[in-house]
């Protein structure tokens, strides 16, 4: 009866050491892929931090543009129109699973960018605008918020990379599905243009 | 931790995987590692000029541990600026780590571009605006009269006054005040936190080897506090020769021009 007893709480005693290696192997990879998740997210509000400061430029950049070039009207309602597009946005991380609305966000903003380029492109018929000291440190912040989102775009698509790849790889992929984490969304190079639109001439 | 077989076969894969990744994307040949604080490949500068420049810069990294670095090349070959200096800065990690206060400043002769990335640390002191004004009114017009060197010592000086807060530019910037303001925060969190972590700290400050647990502002800015820093952290003892990034990042910050 004794050696009964023994083989039983064997038997037992490694059913429940195996249970708790499980559920400390599945915690493990939950918890990798929140991390992952939480980097992910990190790297989105970077991305519209910058995204944030372009349009905070806005205001600046057509108040001196429309100084010297006030009825070039067409730009600068298509530059309102556009700000207005882009400040309605949904931005939460949910939009990072979603096909459609993160190719919507990078639409708007791609537009964004290019009614900017245009509104700065007016200085090149007006010698005085053009050679303004405001007008070019504002084309210089400008310039440098289109390099540091070009920067961050890539810097979350490098994130976004690691977290895909840990979704999909075997055994993570069985349990990533199970516990809601869904591959995310990369940002796509604009077509002619490897990197932030050269505003200068 | 836990020692699956599964998960330890899964953990390595993984890794390599990664390294993989990180591999290839660094293993860039045509993004040059810096070892110097001033590198010529265009050869437009003499010797004399590079050592002068590199004792400059050596001098003021000592002085704040603040790294500027610049990089001459001849020719870009078709790649653009902002992607070269900005693999170039993450390559060499230019600047201190944490402190992020590193400054590339980039010269592409062939290609007639100039560029100057500032570090996350010395956006504040030297915003996009101020470089953007170093390059066009310091550097630029030296240039287009083939003075290399001048072009470039007179941007160093400019940069340098920029991230003490002396630099003006032509505007009324409010940079120097922002500087200012962000220093005395930083100088109260560290009080704070000093306060915090007890007598312990003190005895770490004291030491010479310690070098880089200083924060930055300690006798550093203003001229207060005197030598902590011992010259020879950088390699050879004999001078200035020997440069490595401090592990510094950067955001993509900063300006370009040509000439």
């Amino acid at each position: 009866m004794k050696k009964n007893t023994i083989i039983l709480l064997s038997v037992l005693g490694g059913i429940i050491l195996l249970g708790l290696m499980l559920f400390g192997w599945v915690t493990g990879m939950y918890n990798s892929l929140v991390k992952s998740d939480e980097g992910v997210n990190q790297a989105w509000a970077q991305v519209q931090n910058q995204y944030q400061r372009r349009v905070d430029l806005i205001p600046n950049l057509v108040e001196i543009v429309k100084g010297y070039a006030a009825h070039e009207k067409e730009v600068f309602e298509k530059v309102a129109e556009a700000r207005a597009s882009v400040g309605k946005l949904q931005v939460t991380p949910e939009i990072l699973n979603n096909p459609q609305l993160f190719q919507k966000f990078q639409e708007a903003q791609s537009s964004m960018g290019s009614w900017l380029s245009r509104l700065m492109a007016v200085a090149e018929n007006y010698p005085q605008l053009k050679a303004n000291e405001n007008f070019l440190q504002l084309q210089a912040q400008l310039e440098g918020t289109e390099n540091r989102i070009a920067v961050e775009r890539k810097r979350f698509n490098e994130v976004v990379q690691e977290y895909n790849i840990r979704v999909r790889t075997f055994p993570t992929s069985i349990f990533a599905g199970m516990f809601g984490f869904g591959q995310k969304q990369y940002f796509q190079s604009e077509p002619g243009a490897e990197k932030a639109p050269k505003i200068k001439f | 931790m836990d020692f699956s077989p599964i998960k330890r076969i899964t953990l390595l894969l993984f890794l390599l995987l990664c390294y993989e990744i990180s591999f290839s994307q660094q293993n860039d040949n045509s993004i040059p590692t810096i070892n110097q604080r001033v590198t010529d490949g265009s050869g437009s500068l003499s010797s004399d000029e590079i050592n002068s420049l590199n004792k400059l810069l050596f001098d003021f990294e000592q002085e704040t541990s603040n790294q500027i670095v610049v990089l001459m090349i001849q020719s870009l070959d078709g790649m653009s600026l902002e992607d070269f200096t900005l693999r170039v800065c993450e390559k060499n990690k230019i600047g201190k780590k944490g402190r992020d206060n590193g400054v590339l400043l980039t010269i592409a002769k062939d290609d007639r571009k100039i560029r100057i990335d500032a570090g996350y640390g010395l956006e504040g002191a030297l915003p996009d605006a101020i470089s953007d004004q170093i390059i066009r009114k310091i550097i630029a017009p030296r240039f287009r009269q083939g003075d290399y060197y001048n072009g470039i010592k007179d941007g160093i000086e400019a940069i340098i006054l920029a991230t003490k807060g002396e630099f003006k530019g032509e505007t009324k910037r409010n940079s120097k005040n922002v500087y200012s303001l962000g220093t005395i925060i930083i100088i109260l969190l560290f009080m704070f936190l000093g306060g915090i972590m007890g007598g312990g700290r003190r005895r770490y400050i004291g030491s010479r080897g310690a070098f880089s647990s200083f924060p930055w502002w300690w006798g550093g800015f203003g001229g207060g506090g005197g030598g902590g820093f011992s010259s020879g952290s950088f390699g050879s003892g004999g001078g200035f020769g020997g440069f490595s990034g401090g592990g510094g990042s950067f955001g993509g910050g900063g300006a370009s021009g040509s000439w």
